[in-house]
Parts: structure tokens; C-alpha cells; sequence
């Protein structure tokens, strides 16, 4: 047999070089910036906001959507004719594809600083977000991300660095919260997928648990790739929880929840945002009617109204998931570089760091690391195929949509809108 | 102990759709000596066709079980054609060629499969539609469903059906000549290339089938599916003795029940806590009902190797793989 001991590494490396071939996108783009600016009238400048979104590839109409939301928020901007230092500003979007990819995103984050933006709204995912973030902070430009949820981003303590959305330490929390009020469980199984995510986000689940009494039956665990749970749900069953949560994506989650139900297990599962999609029904089928799911942020549909419209009318498609936020954060640049009176990113950050908005997903202050202050999680559950929001939790208060709509701070959210599908949060 | 019948009932099914497409590796091996390492990705075209079918038929208002007939039924030709042409392109013009030159372009084969997979149902898991309904029976404390009981008695059936052809027919006689002896059973008369041929044919309108049972028992289908299976099919042929048709199926049967108890039970045999020696020298990891597990259930594919370097260790020719000279 010692000749098969080589195939399988051949194989291994072989298919390691088949990915990377697959993975790198040669595209040598010329290094001159996009667009000198033109030199127009004197009295007017123009200050450059990049917006980084993976616009290709598997998530490219999420990229889009938060992309939309920066784009929206500027346009405004430009309509009510801001001034800085008494000279007319034009604002220009600067948009940018990362691929979801953290190598183009540093290439583009690298563009970016070279080009001389004044802030950027971005990246999506934390993977990107996360090592590009580096390089704005050593040029000193201010970044916020709408959508990048991993505790990692903001404990760098990088002082350039923001976000306007919850945290994933946040949202484990949240979820085993809303669990312990509604659904009252004495035994609880905790499964994950054995990544940093689903680990992660199922480790804070277990402590909140534990915190409040509740006996947490010893881990299980799979892969990223196991469709197989028979053997561990068998297990799980004969220890009856009322409640189940599995930290993972919705690939490994489907199959999970569906053999659950083949077993004849009663209980309650739950999921974290990797598995809060519509793909759920799918891959589930009727067995995923009732499950439980969280998701950072607020439903789009819960958006200030002021929001929601000027969407609608100017892309003439309903928000996807993360715009709102993007929206939020292209907004807060262009207010503190109006409060500081300079578009300098070194004299409007402190001004930055210190603004109390209230922008379309509510009020907006941001803590010592950068992380929204009293950020919202949501909390859905899967109905007729459709993931529909329960509950926002706030400050450890479990608000309905209605009851949450009476709070924003602008005039009144409406209460049921487009039918908009959230996927998942990266 | 409430568990281990319904813990057996998963692995004789997981271990059942393992032997089906093992019986695809060993057949090859045990005719030109060749590891048909394509032989996983035959089983994704498979599942991925019938995917394409069942969806597409879905609507159709036909009963749900002729539709799935259909998925296999247009599942086994593709994966026949893809067999064959394997056979075709890269194992025959090497077959005089040293045995590490097939092997290679086995894997290069395996490559292109995926590849092609990709671009043709793209990277996200695809999900079956549920048309079947599928209802549990209980037996004691375990459930069995209608699709686990389908896929024990179908690849009981496929494996019966083959022993039969392999030790039964003509053409399986010709079959075991060929596998003794190719210029021998030449010299008798026998066309060595179709036989050969076959001999892929065969293997892969099994492997659609497991691909379809795969698909359906899951609810998923995904292009890198095959790699874990075919890798997972292949210990068991190895473990049953490669070449050896019943060891084959005994080596998928004895994988997939391994895989299921060990998954089961591993977690409570290793949590440390349990043990008063180890509790108190653990101290407080073990306080206040925690648990210490050394070996969680998401060593599951560890398993199937595991146990594949044990029999090798102890048995190197496999289980049932005696002397060599009966091979399918």
C-alpha cells in the first residue's frame, strides 16, 4: 500500500493549487486614480468618500446594497449644499470591489489612501474589514463599517476605526436571552461547527445560559462541511432539551435541522445570523417552520421612513439588509466633517468619535473602541418560508417592531414594509 | 443504552450508500488494478443531475416517486457516459504505462469533475426539493423513515443483483478471467477493452445511484460533496479488501456503523470529568458540572481512517481480501 501514500497528498496539494488558481483574479488595473479632480470654480472643493463592498461574486447584491446606502446618504448630502470653511463642498462617492477577498481588499483599501479620500464606509465582511482596516488607520483616514459584526475589528485599538452595527459578543447574548424569556428552558444542547465563528457565537450562547440556571448538556460539535447529524442528534435526543442552538452556517444547518425532525426531537432550535436566511426553508423544508434565529442590526424593514423612501426612489428596488447602516455611517462622516468645519480627516475625527446622530437605524454614539453604543440585535423567526423579525432587543430590553418604530427618534418607522429579504450577516 | 438502536439504524444507512460506492472502487481495482480516484465525483454528477431533474420536475404535479425515479433514471446514463469516458481518455491509453501514471491522471480526472461541477451548478449547496413525503416508523426507541429503509433495501438489492451478474452470467465470468489474467483471458477469446468498459459502466450507474440516495437522504448536494465520500467509500473498500466484491459491502456496512457509535459515544467515553481520579486533578475545570471532553463528535471523519490504518496494521490485505487471486 505504500504507493497510495503519495496520491493522497498529490491530491491535497493539487486540490490546494486548483483553489488558489481559482481564488486570484488577475486584473492589473492601471495605477492612475480614477478621476483627477476637475478644477472647477475656486470656492468649491471636493471631498472623496469611498464605499469598499464586494460587488462580484457569491454576496455581490449585498455589496450592492451597501453601496446604495452610501450613495443615497451622499446624494443628500449634495442636495443641501453643505459648506466647509465657507467654500461650496461637492462630495464624490468613491466605489470600490473588493470580492469579498481580504487580498483585493487591502489592493483597493491601499487605493483608496492613495487617492486621498476623506473617509470610507466599508469593508462588508469582517474578513476584509478586519486587515484593511490597518492601513486606513496608518494614514489616519476614519472607517466605518456597516456590516462587519466579529469583536476583533474594534479590539485592535485603532483609533480611526468604527462601526455601526452590534457586535458578534453582542448577539449570542441576545438570542440565549430572548430564549430564556419565551421559551423558559430547564435543559439546553449547544452544537457548533467547530470554526471561530460558530465556536465563538455558541460559547457566549452557553454562558448566558448557564448564567441563568439553565443545565447546558456538553458540547457537540461538527465541521463546516458535515451533513451528517444523525449520530450526534440521536445522542442529543435521549438528554430531551427544550432548546437547541447550533453556531454555524445555513449549509451545515439545514440538513441539521431537518434530521432533528426526522428524529422526532421536539425542542425549540435556535440559530445565529450564519444560518438567519430564507435558504433555511429550502434546505429545510417544512422542518424549519419555528425556528429561532438572530441577526446584528435591525430589520431593514424597521429603517427610519425617511430612508426607506428615498431608497425606493432612487434605486426603484426595496434595501436588502445592511444599507440602512452604510446609509448611517456616509451620513456621520459628512456631519462631523460639517461640525469640525474642515474635511481633514485629522481635525474632524475627534469630532467623529464624539457625534450623537440619529440616522435611519436610531441613534447613533460610538464607545472608546469605536463599537456602537446599546447596538440592536434581532431576533426571527422562520414563518411560511420567510425569516420574520420578533424582536429587537436594545439595551437588554426585548422591544417589539411596533413598540421599537415608537422609539426611533425620527418620525414614525412604518409598520409593516417591503417584503425584504435578510441574508446572512458576514 | 436508549440510543444504540437508533445510533445502528444511522449507520447501516450511512454504511449501506459506503458499500454501493466502494463496490465501484474495488470492481476497478480488482479488474486493471487502477484506483479510480474520479470515482467520487461520478457520485456528485450523479446526485447533481438528478438535483437538476427532480427540480425541474417538481411542479409537475406527478407523484413524487416517479419523479424521483426519473432523477435516477436520468442520473445512471449520464454517469455511465461519464464512466466511460474516463475509461476512454485517461486510463487506456496508459494502461501499459507505469501504475503511478493512471493514478495521476485519476486525480487530475477528479479535478476536472469538480471544476466542471462548479461551473455548472455553481459554488452555494444545492437543496433537493422535499417532494417525498417521509414518514417515521418507530421500533422501540428509534425511528427508521421510509427514505432510510428505501436506501437499505435498494443497495441491498444492487448488491445482490451484482454478485449475480459477476458470478452468475457470462459476461461476469468473463469479467473474473479478465481480472486472473488479461492476456490469458485474451487469448481465450475475450474482448479485454469492453470488458474493461464495462467494468467503469458499471461501477458508475452505482455510484449515481448512491449519489441520488445521498442527495435524497440529506436534502443536500454541493460539488465538493464527492471528495469525503469517494474518500470515505474507498477506506471501505480497502478495509473490506480491495478487489473482493463481498468485502466491499462489509466494509461499508462495518465503516458506516463504526462512524455512527463512534460519533455517538466518543464524547462521553472521553469527558474526563467523569472519572473521580481525573475530576480531581482537573480541579475546578470540571466544578460546578462542566464538562472536560477530550474527543468531540466533530471527530466523525476521523473514524473511517482511523480504523482503515488499524485493520491495515493488523490485517494488510484487508478483512475478506484472502490471497489475491479472487478478485471480481
Amino acid at each position: 500500500m505504500n504507493h497510495l501514500r503519495i496520491p493522497g497528498a498529490v491530491v491535497a496539494v493539487a486540490a490546494a493549487l486548483a483553489m488558489i488558481g481559482c481564488g486570484k483574479k488577475e486584473e492589473p488595473k492601471p495605477v492612475a486614480p480614477a478621476a483627477a479632480p476637475a478644477p472647477a470654480a475656486p470656492e468649491v472643493i471636493t471631498v472623496k468618500i469611498g464605499s469598499v463592498a464586494p460587488l462580484t461574486g457569491g454576496i455581490a447584491h449585498l455589496g450592492k446594497d451597501n453601496e446604495n446606502g452610501v450613495r443615497l446618504a451622499i446624494d443628500e448630502a449634495n442636495a443641501e449644499g453643505m459648506k466647509i470653511g465657507g467654500k461650496a463642498v461637492k462630495f464624490e462617492v468613491m466605489s470600490e470591489d473588493d470580492q469579498a477577498d481580504p487580498k483585493v481588499g487591502n489592493t483597493v483599501a491601499q487605493k483608496l489612501v492613495d487617492a486621498k479620500v476623506a473617509g470610507v464606509v466599508g469593508h462588508l465582511n469582517s474578513g476584509t474589514t478586519i486587515p484593511a482596516s490597518a492601513i486606513y488607520n496608518q494614514a489616519g483616514i476614519p472607517m466605518i463599517s456597516g456590516s462587519a459584526t466579529n469583536p476583533a475589528l474594534t479590539e485592535q485599538g485603532f483609533k480611526t476605526v468604527f462601526r455601526v452595527v452590534g457586535r458578534d459578543d453582542q448577539q449570542g447574548p441576545a438570542v440565549a436571552n430572548y430564549l430564556l424569556t419565551q421559551k423558559k428552558p430547564k435543559v439546553a444542547a449547544v452544537i457548533d461547527d467547530a470554526t471561530a465563528y460558530g465556536e465563538g457565537l455558541a460559547n457566549e450562547v452557553e454562558k448566558t445560559l448557564k448564567a441563568a440556571g439553565v443545565q447546558v448538556l456538553p458540547r457537540e460539535k461538527g465541521t463546516d462541511k458535515t451533513v451528517d447529524w444523525k449520530a450526534v442528534l440521536t445522542k442529543i435526543k435521549a438528554k430531551k432539551p427544550d432548546v437547541v442552538f447550533y453556531g454555524g452556517m445555513d449549509a451545515t444547518g439545514g440538513p441539521l435541522l431537518k434530521q432533528a425532525r426526522e428524529l422526532k426531537i421536539g425542542s425549540v432550535f435556535s440559530f445565529g445570523d450564519g444560518a438567519c436566511t430564507d435558504k433555511m426553508a429550502e434546505l429545510a423544508g417544512e422542518a424549519a417552520e419555528g425556528l429561532i434565529c438572530s441577526q446584528a442590526g435591525i430589520p431593514v424593514q424597521a429603517a427610519g421612513k425617511r430612508f426607506l423612501e428615498g431608497y425606493k426612489a432612487k434605486f426603484n428596488i426595496d434595501p436588502i439588509l445592511y444599507s440602512p447602516f452604510t446609509y448611517d455611517a456616509a451620513k456621520m462622516l459628512v456631519a462631523a466633517m460639517q461640525k469640525a468645519d474642515s474635511a481633514d480627516p485629522a481635525k474632524y475625527l475627534p469630532a467623529l468619535a464624539a457625534l450623537d446622530y440619529n440616522g435611519a437605524s436610531g441613534n447613533v454614539q460610538f464607545d472608546a473602541k469605536g463599537d456602537r453604543k446599546d447596538a440592536e440585535m434581532t431576533v426571527f423567526t422562520l414563518k411560511g418560508g420567510k425569516i420574520t423579525p420578533l424582536a429587537i432587543i436594545k439595551g437588554g430590553k426585548s422591544l417589539t417592531l411596533d413598540e421599537y418604530a415608537a422609539l426611533m427618534p425620527p418620525a414614525p418607522a412604518p409598520a409593516a414594509a417591503p417584503a425584504a429579504a435578510p441574508a446572512p450577516g458576514k | 443504552m436508549e440510543t444504540l438502536l437508533q445510533q445502528i439504524i444511522n449507520g447501516l444507512t450511512t454504511g449501506s450508500v459506503y458499500a454501493v460506492v466502494a463496490l465501484g472502487y474495488t470492481m476497478v481495482y480488482g479488474v486493471i488494478q487502477l484506483i479510480n480516484f474520479a470515482h467520487g465525483e461520478v457520485v456528485m454528477i450523479g446526485a447533481m443531475v438528478a438535483f437538476g431533474v427532480i427540480t425541474g420536475l417538481a411542479g409537475s404535479g406527478l407523484p413524487a416517486s416517479m419523479i424521483v425515479a426519473a432523477g435516477v433514471l436520468a442520473a445512471v446514463p449520464a454517469c455511465m457516459a461519464i464512466g466511460y469516458s474516463l475509461e476512454r481518455v485517461a486510463y487506456r491509453p496508459l494502461r501499459h504505462a507505469p501504475r503511478l501514471a493512471p493514478l495521476i491522471t485519476a486525480i487530475g480526472m477528479s479535478i476536472i469533475l469538480q471544476h466542471v461541477a462548479l461551473l455548472i451548478w455553481g459554488r452555494n449547496p444545492l437543496a433537493f426539493p422535499q417532494i417525498i413525503a417521509n414518514p417515521t416508523v418507530s421500533i422501540g426507541l428509534a425511528e427508521i423513515s421510509a427514505v432510510q429503509i428505501a436506501i437499505i433495501l435498494l443497495s441491498f438489492l444492487m448488491m445482490g443483483g451484482l454478485s449475480w451478474f459477476v458470478y452468475r452470467t457470462r459476461f461476469g465470468i468473463a469479467m473474473r478471467a479478465t481480472a486472473e489474467n488479461v492476456q490469458v483471458a485474451g487469448l481465450m477469446g475475450i474482448n479485454a477493452d469492453r470488458v474493461i468498459a464495462a467494468t467503469f459502466v458499471i461501477g458508475a450507474a452505482l455510484g449515481a445511484v448512491a449519489g441520488v440516495m445521498f442527495g435524497t437522504y440529506y436534502g443536500i448536494a454541493h460539488y465538493t460533496m464527492g471528495f469525503t465520500l469517494g474518500l470515505k467509500a474507498f477506506s471501505a473498500a480497502v478495509l473490506g479488501g480491495i478487489g473482493n466484491l463481498p468485502g466491499a459491502m462489509v466494509g461499508g456496512l462495518l465503516l458506516g456503523l463504526v462512524e455512527a457509535l463512534g460519533t455517538g459515544y466518543i464524547g462521553d467515553l472521553t469527558n474526563l470529568c467523569q472519572w473521580p481520579v481525573v475530576d480531581a486533578w482537573l480541579g475546578e475545570r470540571c466544578a460546578d458540572g462542566a464538562h472536560f471532553i477530550l474527543f468531540g463528535s466533530n471527530y466523525q471523519d476521523v473514524f473511517a481512517f482511523v480504523m482503515l490504518i488499524l485493520v491495515l496494521v493488523f490485517r494488510p490485505s484487508g478483512l475478506l481480501g484472502e490471497r489475491v487471486s479472487e478478485r471480481a
